[in-house]
């Protein structure tokens, strides 16, 4: 994998999750009123083209930005190099991308 | 007069300890001066290294209580914590004994760098200017002295065996940024890799005796490598 996009895409998709993250913490403390629960967020974002699209674009970010992270922590504390690597994080961030977008098809 | 409770590193290759010494404390007294002291008065088996004592050769690079320092140009008030000293061999590179490491690993990752300069065939059409931004980008970072200190300090060298280290890109982003030099092309390829392996702890920085920042130097050929895969031509005239 070339190393000179993996570091565009994991600093692009760090730029694009600094305000999310924000409007997340933001959206946690506007939503939760009765415990944190699958029903008690969808219930004040469900069927909101708004909050889809602004957690779509997180859930993509996050998929591009973790394992590009956790690549080089596995492969500095871990030892771990090579094709086996760069494929598990390849899986892993589609993993990621799949748990979160399930969610979000919840909201729409 | 007042004594120093000094602990060195003593033993060959990967096995040793601490042992202590009492050295007199001088007005004016270098950390190379207390070991000095150990090896003419106390025990002349202590080997460490040195040759100019005036900062310019890179050779007396030692740790000072857990820090990388030129030892020459360290003064013993500003190193020593409540009168104790703790100098021990660079991290990151094998001891061969007591305080004298192998610097073979640092010089070994500079020369298959090609981290040197590479003169072009004709010399630029226009005169460098002291002042152009290349040129200021080049001798930000040209008055490396090759102590080893930044490679010491940094924990990207620690953890990653394939990392160029400070030294050897800060050198590289110098070359790139000459414009007498004729492979500016070649200085990025070789930093290619080993430039995104830097982790941005400015560990070097802090560490550096003369002052230079290889993290920015590593942040600008982050920049240009990248420029190249976009498949965009780098700044600068090419030769």
């Amino acid at each position: 994998m070339n190393e000179a996009w993996l570091f565009a895409a994991q600093r692009l998709s760090a730029m694009v999750m600094a305000p999310l993250v924000l409007l997340h913490l933001g959206v946690i403390l506007y939503a939760v009123r009765d415990g944190l629960s699958a029903d008690e967020i969808l219930s004040r974002t469900e069927g909101s083209l708004f909050w889809g699209a602004v957690y779509g674009l997180f859930v993509v970010a996050a998929a591009v930005h973790a394992p590009i992270g956790l690549r080089a922590v596995l492969r500095e504390w871990g030892r771990w190099r090579g094709a086996g690597l760069d494929i598990a994080m390849a899986l892993f961030g589609l993993l990621l991308l799949a748990l979160g977008l399930r969610a979000v098809a919840a909201v729409l | 007069m007042a004594m120093l409770e000094v602990e060195i590193w003593r033993g060959e290759g990967g096995d040793g300890a601490w042992r202590r010494y009492a050295v007199p404390h001088e007005a004016n007294q270098t950390v190379l001066d207390v070991v000095t002291h150990v090896q003419r008065y106390l025990d002349p088996s202590l080997a460490y290294r040195f040759a100019c004592r005036v900062g310019m050769c890179g050779s007396c690079a030692m740790s000072v209580n857990g820090r990388p320092r030129w030892t020459c140009r360290t003064h013993v008030s500003r190193a020593a914590r409540k009168g104790r000293l703790r100098i021990g061999p660079l991290r990151n590179l094998p001891v061969i004994r007591d305080l004298a490491v192998d610097m073979a690993p640092f010089f070994e990752k500079w020369r298959d760098a090609e981290a040197r300069f590479i003169p072009s065939k004709e010399p630029p059409e226009e005169p460098v200017r002291p002042d152009e931004p290349e040129r200021m980008a080049a001798d930000a970072g040209i008055e490396c002295i090759n102590c080893a200190v930044c490679y010491a300090a940094c924990d990207s060298v620690a953890w990653n065996p394939d990392y160029p280290g400070p030294a050897v890109l800060n050198r590289l982003w110098t070359l790139a940024n000459d414009r007498r030099d004729g492979d500016r092309d070649g200085h990025l390829d070789a930093a290619g890799a080993g430039c995104h392996l830097c982790r941005s702890h400015q560990e070097c920085a802090d560490a550096c005796p003369t002052g230079l920042n290889p993290t920015a130097a590593i942040a600008g050929l982050k920049r240009e490598v990248f420029r190249r895969a976009l498949g965009g031509r780098a700044r600068g005239p090419r030769q």
